[in-house]
């Protein structure tokens, strides 16, 4: 129970992008289009996951034990890195079709600081194995579920008129305020 | 390049925040209160300046298929460093600034300037680089942390003026006033740069 409440907290309570914070860069960038914004929330999901369960691992099985706790922020970022290095080379030998639709958004994840927030976030809760890959996953949908809305929002300003000074960036922000506000609304559905 | 235009080129020219748009979450979550805002900017700009000048002094050695994981251990190593001297001198700054002090590491700011400038320029140009980027990424953090904070509590620094009768608007030290603050500031540059063009100004960069 426990479990499923920290689960949809992540999904859309405490949603990383419009509440935490957390991958503003892909966030504003990657959301131009619907196709895009979905594949980069897939990719970021799987990468999530992964990076979840295998930075719970390495804290508790090789950090901890050999009082290295503090290289926790060194360590992360590695596995990190490595993870989306591996990730690109398994999508490019099994599906070709998937890796020429997600292309450059893939080296991107490594720099997208929700990766890396879920894993700290993970480690400063204490969450266990299962809990840091469900808190992973529902962060990650989070973030597409985010994304996507906020490309589909895009796309239809795009045709609008916008004052000048309000165009790109401006008009981008203030409509992800809004959004921010809608998700307000999910405040009091759980304390956690 | 003299050392002024480099810290002039980091807080107005190229300002990483207004103008090029990178490394914004760190902008929009810890501008709550403007000395939080402060805390995060100085934080930054230490690991921006010592990152530089290490990558800088490391550019002859560091062959360039390794270079990026290479980066990121260097300023991994200056952000582990900065959050152990804020645990020790200043836990209160450290708890307010929570999760956005380990998560320097991947700022964009930081590694865009490692690949683009320390990596080409020597180590004093490369200091210099870093104190203006770090400055000029600060004074956006401030400003938009004074906004919310007078708009949300009354106050700025933590400082209460306005009387009781002035409106508290705490939407704006809620996430969403982040957002909206940070685009209704982009739109007004935009404007006073569309307003300094079409009067044919030379000096753009004074309505910065």
């Amino acid at each position: 129970m426990q479990t499923l409440l920290i689960f949809i907290s992540a999904v859309l309570v405490n949603n990383f992008v419009l509440n935490r914070f957390l991958g503003i860069c892909p966030f504003l960038g990657v959301s131009k289009k619907v196709e895009t914004a979905v594949g980069m929330g897939l990719a970021v999901t799987f990468v999530m996951a992964l990076a979840s369960g295998v930075t719970y691992i390495v804290n508790a099985f090789i950090l901890i034990p050999l009082n290295l706790d503090y290289l926790y922020n060194i360590a992360f970022i590695l596995i990190i890195a490595a993870l989306v290095q591996l990730v690109e080379m398994f999508i490019k030998k099994s599906s070709p079709s998937l890796y020429q639709a997600l292309g450059i958004y893939l080296p991107l994840i490594t720099t997208n600081c929700a990766v890396l927030g879920v894993t700290v976030i993970n480690r400063a809760n204490n969450y266990n194995f299962i809990v840091s890959v469900v808190h992973g996953v529902g962060a990650a949908l989070g973030f597409t579920l985010a994304i996507v809305l906020f490309a589909s929002i895009r796309e239809r300003i795009e045709r609008n008129h916008i004052p000048k000074a309000f165009q790109g960036f401006p008009i981008a922000l203030i409509t992800a305020g809004l959004m921010s506000i809608a998700f307000l609304g999910f405040t009091g559905m759980i304390k956690v | 390049m003299n050392a002024l235009k480099i810290i002039k080129n980091g807080i107005l020219d190229e300002n990483p925040t207004f103008i090029q748009v990178v490394g914004m979450c760190p902008v929009l979550a810890v501008t709550t209160s403007a000395a939080n805002g402060v805390g995060m900017g100085l934080s930054t700009t230490i690991v921006l300046i010592c990152s530089n000048v290490v990558i800088s002094l490391l550019r002859s050695f560091v062959p360039d298929t390794v270079r990026i994981p290479i980066f990121v251990v260097v300023i991994s190593t200056f952000v582990t460093i900065v959050q152990f001297l804020l645990q020790a001198y200043l836990p209160a700054l450290n708890d307010a600034l929570g999760i956005f002090i380990p998560l320097i590491v991947v700022n964009c700011i930081i590694l865009a300037r490692a690949e683009a400038f320390a990596s080409k320029h020597n180590p004093a140009a490369a200091a210099l680089d870093g104190a203006g980027m770090g400055l000029g990424f600060t004074i956006a953090l401030i400003i938009v942390g004074v906004i919310r904070e007078f708009l949300g509590t009354g106050g700025v620094f933590n400082m209460e003026f306005t009387p009781a009768a002035f409106p508290r608007t705490i939407i704006m030290i809620l996430p969403p006033g982040a957002f909206i603050t940070l685009g209704c500031l982009m739109a007004a540059l935009n404007a006073l740069r569309g307003r300094a063009e079409k009067g044919g100004s030379v000096n753009t960069n004074a309505s910065h």
